[in-house]
Order: C-alpha cells, then sequence, then structure tokens
C-alpha cells in the first residue's frame, strides 16, 4: 500500500551519486588535514584514470578482474549466499589458467588454448567453491565462515605449490617460466595497432571482453532462464522455493560453481593476459573489492560494470595521485576507496529514504 | 474515571495520512463516547489499521487533530499514546515469550534499576486489576505456557497497567476459539464498565454485532457510516463496508462424492524441536468433494497440509495417491506431488505461495516454471508467459490487471486470485486449499468460493483448510476437526453446527453432549 514508484533513475542513478560524491568530499577534507590541495589531487585523480590512453587503459585492467569478482559475489548473493571467497576462488582459478597454459603452451596454438584455460579457469574456481558450498547445501556449515577460511587455505596452498613444484629453475623468486608467447592472450592495443588505431600501452587484454560476455551470461541467466528463477526464488523467499519443490541445497550448490568459476576468470586477465608466468599474491585483493563492487552496482550487471569502472579508476588514479603528490601515500589512497566502500555500501540507505520520500510526495502531489 | 466530564473520550477531527501515492485516511472524524465498547469495521485496506497506528502513535497524521478528553493532544510516539491513556492489544501480540506474566507486564515499566521492589509493586497492582476486571490469570505463568486467549490476556493487562483507559483491540479474535473469543467479550463488557473505553477493529460482522455499541464503517480510507448498534443489522453493515449488496452465503448444490482420489494413513510429523505436530491423522479425500479442515489455527492443520502436498517429509504413515504409495522411505517433493496433479494453495501466501519481490507474471508460474510452456531449449519463455498471465488477470479479475507489477504491491485479495488463479487454472485432481480468503475483502470472498465449489463440481477432489468456522461450514461438504495435531471428530456439513464444533475444536467435546455427529 506504501510503495509507490520512484523514479528508477533517482534509485539507480541519483542516490548512489550522491553518496560517491560525499565519499569525495569526506576525502578532501582528508587532504586538507595532510595539508594538501584538494582539488589538485582530484585533478590528478581524474587525469589519471581517465586523462590519457594509457591511463583509460590501466582502468579498464583493473575493472576487468573487478567485473569478475563483482558477478561472482553477485550471483551468489541473488540466491542469498554471501560469497566472500571470491579471492581464494580466483587464486585457484589463476593455478587452473596457468597449469594449462605451462602445459600446453609450446604444443598448442592460442586459438585453442585460450578456450582451455577460460574453461579451466572456471573449472578450478568452481572446485574451491564447491566445497564450501556441498558444506552449507548438506552439513550446514555457514558458507561466509567456510568461504573466508577457503581464501586463507588456497593462499597457502599455492605458496607450497609455487616454492616446491612450479617454480622455475635457476630463480630465486617463487615464480613459474614465462609462457610461450602462443599462451598469451592478446593485449588490446595490439589488436587495435592494425587498425592505425594507438591505444597507448597497457595491460588490458582481450579478457575484457571475455568480462564483457560474462555479463551477458549473468543477464541472462539470472532474469531469463528457468534457473535463474529458482535462484531468485531462494535468494528471496526459501519457503517458497520449498513450496514449488525447488531443491534448495541443489541450487545452493550449483549457484556457487557459478560463482567460483566467474571468480576463477580473474585468472584469465591476470595470468593469460598480464603476467604471462604464474606468481603469488596476483589476485591483490580483487576478491574483497568485488564485494563492494557487486554492493555498489546493485547486483545488476551495468551496475557491476559501472561500479568496477569506478574502483577501477580509483586504482590507476590512485596510483597516479601518490606519483605526483609524495605525501599522498598508496595509504591514503586506500582511504578514499574505503571511504567510497562506506558511503555507497554501508551506508547506502543514508539518503535512500529522504530523497525517495521527496519524490514520491512530488508525485503525489 | 470520576471526573470525566467530557462525553467524548477519544475524539479525531479531519485525520488524513498519505502513504505516496496512497492516500490511507482521508478527512476522517470520530467520536467515541466515554466508556463504551465502539467498533470499527471496514475491508482489508479500507484504513482501519493506519487510523489505530495513528491514534497509537505509529504513524503521525499528515493533518487533523486528536482530543482525549477534550484536551487537543499531540501523540508522536507509543510513549505520548500511553500517556494520556491509550493502551493497544496488537493482532500479533508483542510478548516475550519466555518471560513470565509478570515480567512482561513491567516491561518498560520496570520502575528503578533494582527489579525486586519494581515486582513488588506490581504483583500487587496486578492483583488488583486481575480481580477488578476478572480476568482470571497466574501472573507467575510464564508466557509460552499459555493458550492464545490468555497471552491476549497478558495484553489486556499490560495495558491497564499502564494506566490505558481507552483499550484498542486490532482483530482481536483472529487466533482465538469460539469460547474463548466469548470470554474476551465478557471482559471487555467489564472494562466497559469500570469506565473504560474500547474500540475494536474487526471485520467480523458478528462480533461487532454481539459486543460493540456504536459502531462505525471504513471505506477505502474515508469513514463512510456510524450507527449505534442496536439500530442496526449484518446486511446493512456489510453493505456499508463494500458499497454493495453482498451475498453472505455460498450457493452449491450436494455433493455428488465419487471414488477416493487421495488416502493418508496414521500421518505422523515432528517438528524441529521434536514435537509431535501431527498425530496419526487418517483421512479419505473423494472426488467431487470439499472436505472442510476445521480447528484453531496451530493444531496441525499447516503440518498437514505440508506433508501431504510434499513441501515437508512425513515421520510415518503413508499417502496413497495417484496410484503411487508415497512414505517416509519413497517420499516425494513438492515438485513429484504437482507432476501427480495435485495443487496447493498455501495458507501464507506471503511467506510460501508467492515470491513478492518477483513482478506478477513470474509469480504466477511458480512451482510450474520448469513446464515446457514457460521455456525453450535455454530460455525461458517471457511472452508465453506474459500471455498467460494476461488472460489469467482477466478471467479472474485481478487488479490492476498488470503482470508487470511486483508482487508485494498488490492487495491481499489480488494476490489471493493470483495464487489460486495459477493453482486452479493447472487443472489438478486434487487442490489443498489453506485459508482461501485470509485477509482478502468480502467482494473478492465471494469470488473465491465460487471458484471453489466449480472446481468440486467439475469432480476434482478439495480439501479445504480454514480457521473461519462461516467458511468451513459455508463451503465444505464433509468436516474434520483437528485438535494438538490429531483428529478429533468428523461431521458432515449439514449436521454440523457451530456449537459443536467449537466445543471439537477446543477438545471439550463429550458424545452424547448436544446433538450427535
Amino acid at each position: 500500500m506504501s510503495q509507490a514508484k520512484v523514479p528508477a533513475w533517482v534509485s539507480v542513478g541519483l542516490i548512489p551519486l550522491l553518496n560517491i560524491l560525499l565519499a569525495f568530499l569526506v576525502s578532501g577534507l582528508v587532504f586538507l588535514a595532510i595539508g594538501e590541495d584538494p582539488i589538485e589531487a582530484a585533478g590528478y585523480l581524474v587525469y589519471g584514470a581517465f586523462g590519457y590512453d594509457e591511463g583509460i587503459g590501466y582502468t579498464l585492467y583493473y575493472a576487468t578482474n573487478l567485473i569478475f569478482t563483482g558477478l561472482a559475489v553477485s550471483v551468489a548473493f541473488k540466491a542469498g549466499l554471501f560469497n566472500i571467497g571470491g579471492e581464494g576462488q580466483a587464486y585457484i582459478g589463476g593455478l587452473g589458467v596457468g597449469l594449462l597454459c605451462l602445459w600446453f603452451d609450446s604444443s598448442l596454438p592460442l586459438l585453442v588454448i585460450a578456450p582451455l584455460a577460460i574453461i579451466g579457469g572456471a573449472l578450478f574456481g568452481a572446485a574451491w567453491a564447491y566445497i564450501p558450498a556441498y558444506l552449507q547445501a548438506r552439513r550446514g556449515s555457514h558458507i561466509v565462515i567456510t568461504t573466508i577460511m577457503f581464501n586463507f587455505i588456497a593462499s597457502s596452498l599455492m605458496v607450497y605449490l609455487m616454492v616446491n613444484w612450479l617454480k622455475a629453475e635457476g630463480v630465486m623468486s617463487p615464480i613459474s617460466r614465462t609462457f610461450e608467447e602462443s599462451a598469451w592472450l592478446p593485449y588490446m592495443h595490439d589488436i587495435f595497432a592494425p587498425f592505425g588505431f594507438d591505444i597507448g600501452d597497457s595491460p588490458l587484454n582481450l579478457a575484457f571482453v571475455l568480462a564483457l560476455l560474462c555479463c551477458v551470461f549473468y543477464w541472462a541467466l539470472v532474469w531469463h532462464t528457468r534457473w535463474g528463477y529458482q535462484l531468485r526464488t531462494v535468494g528471496t523467499n526459501p519457503t517458497a522455493a520449498q513450496y514449488a519443490g525447488i531443491d534448495n541445497a541443489k541450487v545452493t550448490i550449483w549457484v556457487m560453481l557459478i560463482s567460483g568459476g566467474l571468480a576463477g576468470l580473474v585468472g584469465v586477465n591476470e595470468i593469460m593476459g598480464v603476467n604471462h608466468n604464474l606468481l603469488l599474491n596476483f589476485t591483490a585483493g580483487y576478491g574483497f573489492a568485488g564485494i563492494a563492487v557487486a554492493l555498489m552496482g546493485r547486483n545488476h550487471p551495468i551496475g557491476i560494470v559501472l561500479a568496477a569502472m569506478l574502483f577501477g579508476a580509483l586504482y590507476q588514479g590512485g596510483a597516479e595521485l601518490s606519483f605526483e603528490i609524495p605525501t599522498i601515500t598508496p595509504e591514503i589512497v586506500v582511504v578514499i576507496q574505503g571511504l567510497v566502500i562506506l558511503f555507497s555500501g554501508a551506508l547506502e540507505n543514508m539518503f535512500k529514504g529522504k530523497i525517495e520520500g521527496l519524490f514520491l510526495r512530488k508525485a503525489a502531489a | 474515571m470520576t471526573q470525566q466530564t467530557h462525553p467524548y473520550s477519544i475524539e479525531l477531527e479531519g485525520i488524513s495520512k498519505r502513504f505516496g501515492t496512497v492516500q490511507a485516511n482521508k478527512n476522517i472524524d470520530l467520536q467515541v463516547p466515554a466508556g463504551t465498547i465502539h467498533g470499527i469495521i471496514g475491508e482489508n485496506g479500507a484504513g482501519k489499521s493506519t487510523l489505530m497506528s495513528i491514534i497509537y502513535g505509529f504513524y503521525e497524521a499528515d493533518s487533523g487533530s486528536i482530543s482525549i478528553d477534550g484536551q487537543q493532544v499531540s501523540i508522536r510516539n507509543s510513549q505520548d499514546a500511553i500517556n494520556v491513556g491509550i493502551g493497544m492489544v496488537h493482532q500479533h501480540f508483542m510478548l516475550v515469550e519466555n518471560f513470565s506474566v509478570l515480567e512482561n507486564v513491567i516491561l518498560g515499566a520496570e520502575g528503578g534499576a533494582v527489579l525486586k521492589q519494581g515486582m513488588d509493586a506490581a504483583r500487587e497492582e496486578l492483583k488488583r486489576l486481575e480481580q477488578e476486571y476478572s480476568l482470571d490469570i497466574d501472573v507467575d505463568a510464564i508466557v509460552e505456557d499459555l493458550p492464545v486467549g490468555l497471552q491476549q490476556r497478558v495484553e489486556i493487562l499490560k495495558a491497564l497497567y499502564r494506566g490505558a483507559k481507552i483499550l484498542i483491540l486490532d482483530e482481536p479474535t483472529g487466533v482465538l476459539t469460539p469460547q474463548e473469543a466469548d470470554h474476551l467479550f465478557r471482559i471487555l463488557k467489564s472494562l466497559k464498565e469500570q469506565g473504560v473505553t474500547v474500540i475494536l477493529i474487526t471485520h467480523k460482522l458478528r462480533e461487532i454485532l454481539a459486543s460493540t455499541d456504536n459502531v462505525s464503517v471504513m471505506r477505502q480510507g474515508e469513514m463512510v457510516a456510524h450507527r449505534e448498534t442496536s439500530k442496526t443489522d449484518k446486511e446493512e453493515l456489510a453493505e456499508l463496508m463494500v458499497g454493495k449488496k453482498v451475498r453472505l452465503k455460498v450457493n452449491k448444490d450436494e455433493a455428488k462424492p465419487e471414488q477416493t482420489v487421495l488416502s493418508a494413513k496414521d500421518l505422523s510429523f515432528f517438528d524441529g524441536q521434536g514435537v509431535e505436530r501431527l498425530k496419526k491423522v487418517s483421512l479419505d479425500l473423494k472426488a467431487g468433494e470439499i472436505l472442510g479442515i476445521a480447528g484453531v489455527s496451530g493444531n496441525g492443520q499447516s503440518e498437514l497440509l505440508n506433508v501431504l502436498s510434499g513441501i515437508t517429509p512425513m515421520a510415518s504413515g503413508e499417502i496413497q495417491f495417484a496410484g503411487q504409495t508415497i512414505t517416509a522411505n519413497a517420499p516425494k517433493n513438492a515438485a513429484q506431488m504437482r507432476d501427480l496433479k495435485m495443487a496447493h494453495v498455501p495458507e501464507d501466501r506471503h511467506k510460501m505461495g508467492l515470491v513478492t519481490g518477483f513482478e506478477a507474471y513470474e509469480a504466477a508460474v511458480l512451482g510450474y516454471h520448469d513446464s515446457e510452456a514457460y521455456n525453450g531449449s535455454v530460455l525461458m519463455k517471457r511472452s508465453a508467459m506474459l500471455e498467460e498471465c494476461n488472460e489469467r488477470m482477466a478471467a479472474w479479475d485481478v487488479r490492476p490487471p498488470n503482470p508487470h507489477l511486483k508482487t508485494a504491491n498488490f492487495s491481499g485479495g489480488n494476490q489471493q486470485k493470483i495464487v489460486i488463479a495459477r493453482e486452479v487454472e493447472q487443472n489438478p485432481n486434487v487442490l489443498l486449499i489453506g485459508q482461501p480468503t485470509r485477509g482478502v475483502d468480502i467482494g473478492a470472498i465471494e469470488n473465491i468460493h465460487e471458484q471453489i465449489v466449480k472446481l468440486r463440481d467439475a469432480g476434482k477432489a478439495i480439501l479445504l483448510v480454514s480457521v473461519e468456522l462461516d467458511e468451513i461450514m459455508a463451503l465444505s461438504d464433509r468436516i474434520i476437526v483437528m485438535f494438538d495435531g490429531a483428529v478429533v471428530g468428523e461431521v458432515s456439513a449439514n449436521e454440523a453446527d457451530e456449537r459443536t464444533l467449537g466445543l471439537m475444536m477446543a477438545n471439550a467435546w463429550n458424545e452424547g453432549q448436544g446433538a450427535q455427529a
């Protein structure tokens, strides 16, 4: 009875924008407190993220990882599951990608390795998510706890594998040998070069396209298939799902497989697209940032792409900023990211009620 | 009590309240004479609850004024309401179940940091109140051990303890047996004699007529009539409520029961706490009949529906249905039961029958979402779903007929139509239907009853669970009464009378007492 409509642009556009603006305002106060000019800092930040070709490339490269992990968190969330394990799933996904590249890089062409590695990364990520999913569905262990713990296990496992099995001969650091070029995912600047476009050297590679395809996949799966119907039912009303004869446990398991698979694709971007070898810590917190991206993106693929770009811009612009103004350390940049998460994620309802009320009254008048 | 010189204990003038685009209360005037019982009736969504929430300070009115004993007051929260002597008994009790009656009553009015003092004083005061109003309640009993009727009295006691001179009761008899309801009305009478003003909100006309002095009727957010109860009748009130002539009876012919289509034997079920909720329940359901299950809610009816429909597995017993034997070791889930052509309209459409976040056309396929009619090889056929939803909305007069509207934004009656249409249109052989008209307004009730009878006449078997005795008696061909998880009696519909059923529901029925079933 009290649920009249708020225009869509208000809830998906205006309110998130206000939250971000507020985050930047508070960030400005932080800059003032350490004696820097916030306007100047903002200028560097925006210029670094969007001001020149390489900057944009870097922003999109970071966004690629965040789209994968954002979708991963979001699809699980749609089924009412909080997958905190994106970090570990991405890590193990990368392991899958790396192993396939190491095995086949000298025997198969890129056109075969690429799909193999994509499937491999997704499968490894999915397998890592399967165990917590199984434990939740059949044994009742809470998935938040288990997925967090599996991040640590993934991390230890990778150290063990890298140090004892995968380390290249003759190097002192735990990295594998570099793949042959047949297992390198092409860079975007290499793809565009033959057409006469110079988009600047950046790590942006074909995995970005894969990320966009995953958005389409997510959209079709969640809103246009019977499986999506089931997962949304389980996520919003488990009792109704039971009534409808939907097996909640089964849905929990396969949704987590998809979630883990999406997270695992981070490995395609990082291992196959950029590093071209297996190494430690390439996930760099993308799995966790994915939670914020999903929250901010309102669990919709378009929102997730936009939120991922914002965070990508903060990563890239922040790097530029701390390079240009040495007193602004990378830690301060993390503070800005934290504020954005705080205001758009944790405090997202701060203005919501008031603004919606304003529009409802206007609509009613 | 003695200084009540003003004739009206509560007086509303021009109260308006708007939620977004919905005008829930429109320029409401109400005068309640001191020391009377005043009924407020209206359909669901007529604005009764909103109005009471304004009086009790849950909402603030957009305009208008409230006067208590002739004094204009401003009520911004429930504490203000309590301070001016208003007490409220909610439909869903606000009690701490594992506290004693005494502890519940003083909650929020403990009077100081040391409990003992306050408790002793409260105990004295409660004794006095309890005797004064003959509430008949043990102040040291733990609330969860009390039957609902007594729990309700705790709520009343709570309000009186806080000095309430005006007591508002919201749908107080929804959860009571007829005997408990009678007792409640006796209590209300004695409250009235002591000078308390009672406002009774209900949609049950019989209660209004039996217990109130005056009655006000609300329709679509407006106060449409005030009557002295002694000068009105059921028909007039019903007409005022819905704005057209309503038939209170269901027209149906004699049932022609045929073969048994579903047979349950010794069904048992234990809940999560290990409590036996179904105790060896057996029943036979025949094609072409409506079997009504009467009982106060919480006596195993919900569990019976869930076990029969495959939502929860039984502990023991067996079901014979569609040539299959279903037992604890050979269970069938809800989807499999649907495939055997059993449809189920659950008791609680919000918790179970619908996904309120879904658009109507999505909710309209819940449970049948795997069907070929709605699915291509990979994607769902959205256009087919929409088309069908449009047809059904037209056929069942769902308003507004917009398949894209979120299910939560339909009124209760229209939500129920969406659920019933979904289940009935599958042309099932057995229809389990729980509380078909709970929270549904009178116009829609009639329509739903007609559809149920139509399905019966088409030779389908219908199992009807309802806590509304009127409904059970009007619709059923045969009535089974459940108490504490067991079947305690069976009567054929034309031999059933309210008193017998009420006694059976309270498990106070002895053979040879009154008419033999």
